[in-house]
């Protein structure tokens, strides 16, 4: 014990591991109030690591050259030990990473969490986001199956709409005319090492950022606003123990959800592993209906939605682009006075769940191919989804908010 | 939180049409396979090794796979009656090359060791149960689940040969399927067949699913006792938290 402290004074005189622990954990106070949504963040990091201790290990079995990529995921399904485990982790853990960002980012605009002070932490957490997006869609192409191919051929044409350099911007991403051996061979740097380089580094800034201005709450006010002699805030609780505690069992919960579908349903009926990528990428042959993995379909029920404009299908690309993006500029298109939903009028609230049937209604016509009717749908529902943020301004302003209480309510 | 479920139902009235017209899709006859059968996996195995490697590969199986079904090295050699050159350790190699497989009948026969996982065992069951003679094919054969398929019906000699005939019912059109030659099995026994290659093939497209399921139950017991200590420990250390 006391050579235990020894070496403990050693370190802490060379490095500030004490003041370091104290700052981020046992003296970082979170509101005591955290319910069910404030789980996500935590998951997504739980995720990460997930994600990047799976991939390292799939990396030492599979192969990036177009002749023998497919081959060597089933290399690995069959003949690696444990490698139908590590890679059913790798593919369960991309959908449920988009499935805990979602939740985690709905869980900023219910409460207000990208309102002042937290513009930038809201920023930061919108580039961890695209990353997020451009990671998925390059690790995608790597079994090399149809699916891979097709869909990195339409999502790498889209940049070839724009107008003038879109023919070169499309053969500078591929590295080719098609998507091909050259493809595949960057893809998989930029999966393995560039983007989770900058994803690591990114979610460390978040977590810098959500440090320097403390944890938004349910009920959107501030708890550094009342803080008790000892200068910690009344209605704050030490990072740990407690929120250790509390998220150890959200984790363990999460874990049980992911064992559920990677031993039972990793194919999660086709929206985790689509079946036509277990056909070997030809690039001859292009499938009948060629959809993007789920967490893409809002996205590309939007781009679908656009119609054809001068000939050019820049508009819908454009659209898409804006619809991902709008997200940044949340924090000042909100006017309301309160931050949560608990206290926003009935409007806001309108169009919140408005907002959220279109995300989902989106990503479902998304999956499904084309037809007038769904079309028709997916025009009114782009509408909806873009009113929610262009209207923003002057709904927020408008609504009949209740007074926010002063100190956390219990539940 | 009201919006919430409001939300909820919402979604689902959305979500109500679009699956109903998305089922409209042509019905597949329900493959009554069950991989816990260890007879039938190794029946399907025969009749694979047998009949469908001939012009198929399925070149990411090896035959010593084969020992997951319970089968013992000597019974693989034996059973499927594996030339001396061939090694169980190697992987199932079709016995015609695909270029002269594709001069004969126009296309390579594709390989089949992941056909089950893009193609759906129910998909293989009705195919397999679905070919019928037509003499306008250069094959003589044609398949209602595979319209212009190039494939032979290489097991006519079992099921027999069947034509299509139309029927109508009230303004619809009805195919069937007519058994017109009888082959060398009952229809019964003919469907047990084909039930257990859907099998082999459901295992071979993943032959780590055998023990998947079983770990998967071990996990989620070691988890669900987990997840009682972790919130016995958060209710602890929760305790003077007013």
């Amino acid at each position: 014990m006391n050579a235990m402290k020894k070496l403990l004074g050693w370190v802490d005189d060379r490095f500030p591991l004490i003041e370091t622990w104290k700052l981020h954990l046992s003296e970082y106070y979170a509101p005591k109030n955290f319910n069910f949504w404030y789980f996500f963040g935590g998951l997504a990091l739980f995720v990460l690591v997930i994600q990047i201790v799976s991939g390292i290990f799939l990396t030492m079995n599979y192969k990036p050259d177009a002749l023998f990529a497919f081959a060597s995921v089933e290399y690995i399904m069959r003949d690696v030990q444990w490698g139908w485990l590590l890679r059913y982790m790798h593919s369960t853990g991309a959908s449920l990473f988009f499935v805990v960002v979602y939740l985690h980012m709905f869980r900023g605009m219910m409460y207000g969490s990208y309102r002042q002070p937290r513009e930038l932490l809201w920023i930061i957490g919108m580039i961890i986001y695209l990353a997020l997006m451009a990671e998925a869609f390059m690790g995608y192409l790597l079994p090399w199956g149809q699916m891979s191919y097709w869909g990195a051929q339409v999502i790498v044409n889209l940049f070839a709409t724009v107008p003038y350099v879109g023919n070169d911007l499309s053969t500078l991403i591929r590295g080719d005319f098609v998507i091909s051996d050259i493809t595949l061979n960057r893809f998989f740097a930029l999966h393995v090492i560039a983007v989770p380089l900058l994803l690591v580094a990114i979610v460390f800034v978040h977590l810098v950022a959500l440090h320097a201005v403390g944890s938004n709450n349910p009920d959107g006010i501030e708890i550094k606003k009342n803080k008790g002699a000892d200068g910690h805030p009344l209605d704050g609780i030490p990072f740990f123990p407690y929120m250790v505690a509390k998220d150890g069992v959200a984790t363990v919960a999460f874990l049980i959800v992911f064992s559920a579908v990677l031993f039972f349903a990793p194919e999660m009926g086709g929206y985790f592993i689509e079946a036509n990528n277990f056909v070997p990428a030809n690039p001859m042959k292009t499938p009948l209906h060629i959809a993007p993995v789920w967490y893409f379909t809002p996205y590309y029920a939007i781009l679908r939605a656009v119609p054809p404009m001068f000939g050019s299908q820049f508009p819908g690309v454009v659209a898409m682009g804006v619809a991902t993006m709008i997200f940044f500029a949340l924090p000042w298109l909100d006017r309301g006075k309160v931050k949560s939903i608990r206290y926003r009028g009935p409007i806001y609230k309108a169009f919140l769940a408005a907002f959220v049937v279109s995300f989902l209604g989106l990503g479902l016509l998304g999956t499904l191919p084309s037809t007038p009717t769904y079309t028709n749908i997916a025009r009114v529902l782009s509408v909806v989804y873009f009113a929610f943020f262009i209207l923003m301004p002057w709904y927020t302003k408008i609504d009949k908010c209740k007074p926010e209480p002063d100190r956390l309510t219990s539940k | 939180m009201n919006a919430i479920k409001k939300l909820a139902v919402l979604v689902l009235l959305l979500a109500a049409p679009v699956m109903a017209v998305a089922n409209t899709e042509e019905k597949l006859d329900v493959a009554p396979i069950n991989l816990k059968d260890q007879a039938s996996l190794q029946r399907g195995a025969k009749l694979f090794v047998s009949r469908c490697l001939a012009c198929h590969s399925a070149s990411y199986m090896r035959y010593n796979r084969l020992g997951d079904l319970g089968m013992k090295e000597a019974q693989i050699r034996k059973d499927l009656e594996l030339p001396d050159e061939v090694k169980t350790g190697s992987t199932m190699q079709a016995a015609m090359d695909a270029a002269s497989a594709k001069m004969a009948y126009g296309v390579a026969p594709p390989d089949l060791s992941v056909i089950a996982r893009s193609r759906s065992a129910d998909w293989l069951y009705t195919y397999l149960r679905s070919f019928y003679v037509d003499t306008t094919r250069p094959s003589g054969w044609n398949n209602t689940a595979f319209p212009g398929v190039g494939m032979p019906f290489v097991l006519a000699d079992m099921q027999g040969e069947q034509a299509l005939e139309v029927e109508e019912h009230g303004g619809h059109h009805v195919q069937k399927l007519v058994l017109k030659t009888p082959g060398s099995m009952p229809a019964k026994e003919y469907d047990t067949a084909i039930t257990d290659l859907t099998n082999y093939l459901v295992f071979m497209g993943e032959p780590a699913v055998l023990v998947r399921h079983q770990i998967g139950w071990i996990v989620l017991g070691f988890l669900s006792i987990l997840l009682i200590l972790m919130l016995a420990l958060k209710k602890e250390i929760w305790k003077d938290i007013k």
